[in-house]
């Protein structure tokens, strides 16, 4: 695995077994495990079963949990996407210097979240102080809640 | 886990990639960066004006019918069978790969041609979808607000275009980057099957397109979270 080529042999991979030779990368040959594929799937699958059973069954008979629903959504979603990336676009067996001009970068959507939510919920509040309009609007009610007859929920993350 | 590498190894002292990976695969990957703000962007947006909103329409209302069911039968069943087919897709794509590894120009054709079947499965369903939300009235700047339709907030009042607007820009920008996704691997798999990769010795363009096509699976997993679940 871990040999050092620093020959430049272009291109030299005609035959079935060898790896060919990039001058550039030094082992450019990942062994490739299909097991590992397979097992990123059914964890892929797994969760995403989860997700839905949680979404269909049993989110909608505890309303007000709805916050903490969310939350294990997110988990369960960056959970996937760690998996995706890790395995499937193979970032996690790349060398450290890789991973880190991917994943450093990828830290602002942390800011770009926190800072976004919040203004929309600002915009929210200072809305249904100020705006007399847009709070009728929303306490006019064309028909009856779907189900459960809860007011209207904080954070407005319904 | 990172690769196994020499202690001593100077990744900066020139004449070879200082990340390891073949240049064009490096920009695929700042590309799909790029890529990831734009769609982080459109989601965010539309977390913005979810937060600004006092409720919002509930997709297991929204998103209950299956094809030949009818309504209300199977709430975001029809969306999880998307999900799965487009991880599926992904499936064959690395397997792809793998065989692209092993110069094995035979399963490479194989693998893509299911890869590529997954992609046009995913774009019917989506298809399906946005005929049948078409026609219970919701497009861009159309929802249906009257009483006793699917589209009506959670907390009764009534629903914005914001809903459909967003709806419909994400999951149509996200399905333009199936399509796409879907026409690049047709190109690869002729490449594939024509031998133009095994006279070049080596399937790393496979890699690239696969780099794609799991960032398409990837949007997807959020878009899901957004739209469906939340």
């Amino acid at each position: 695995m871990a040999h050092t080529d620093s020959s430049h042999n272009v291109h030299g991979g005609h035959d079935q077994h060898t790896p060919p030779h990039y001058p550039e990368v030094t082992h450019a040959e990942h062994s490739f495990d299909s097991k590992a594929i397979w097992r990123t799937f059914w964890i892929l699958l797994g969760i995403t079963c989860v997700e839905l059973i949680v979404g269909m069954f049993i989110a909608p008979k505890f309303h007000s949990l709805k916050l903490m629903f969310n939350i294990l959504y997110i988990f369960l979603t960056a959970a996937k996407a760690f998996y995706i990336i890790a395995e499937f676009m193979h970032l996690k067996h790349e060398i450290k210097n890789m991973i880190m001009t991917i994943a450093v970068p990828a830290l602002l959507f942390i800011w770009f979240l926190a800072a976004f939510l919040w203004d929309g919920n600002s915009y929210r509040n200072l809305r249904n102080k100020f705006d007399r309009h847009h709070r009728e609007q929303g306490n006019e009610k064309v028909a009856p809640a779907p189900h459960g007859t809860e007011a209207q929920k904080p954070g407005g993350v319904h | 886990m990172a690769q196994a590498v020499p202690a001593n190894q100077k990744w900066w002292s020139g004449g070879r990639s200082p990340f390891n990976v073949e240049y064009g695969k490096l920009m695929m990957w700042y590309f799909l960066m790029s890529d990831a703000f734009t769609f982080g962007a459109f989601l965010i947006s539309y977390g913005t004006a979810r937060f600004s909103s006092n409720s919002w329409p509930d997709p297991n209302h929204v998103f209950s019918s299956f094809p030949f069911a009818g309504e209300h039968a199977l709430p975001l069943v029809f969306v999880s069978l998307m999900t799965f087919i487009l991880i599926m897709s992904s499936v064959t794509m690395v397997l792809a790969v793998g065989a692209g590894h092993a110069n094995d120009r035979k399963s490479v054709v194989k693998w893509m041609i299911w890869t590529i079947i997954g992609g046009i499965a995913f774009l019917s369903c989506q298809a399906w979808e946005w005929n049948h939300l078409y026609h219970q009235g919701a497009w861009w700047g159309q929802i249906p607000t009257e009483a006793g339709s699917h589209f009506v907030n959670a907390d009764g009042s009534k629903p914005t275009t914001n809903f459909s607007n967003f709806f419909f820009t994400i999951t149509g920008f996200h399905g333009f980057h199936v399509f796409s996704g879907v026409v690049i691997n047709i190109i690869m798999l002729i490449m594939a099957y024509t031998g133009v990769f095994e006279r070049r010795g080596h399937y790393l363009m496979i890699e690239k397109a696969g780099l794609y096509w799991h960032f398409v699976d990837l949007v997807w997993v959020f878009v899901f979270t957004c739209f469906y679940l939340f």
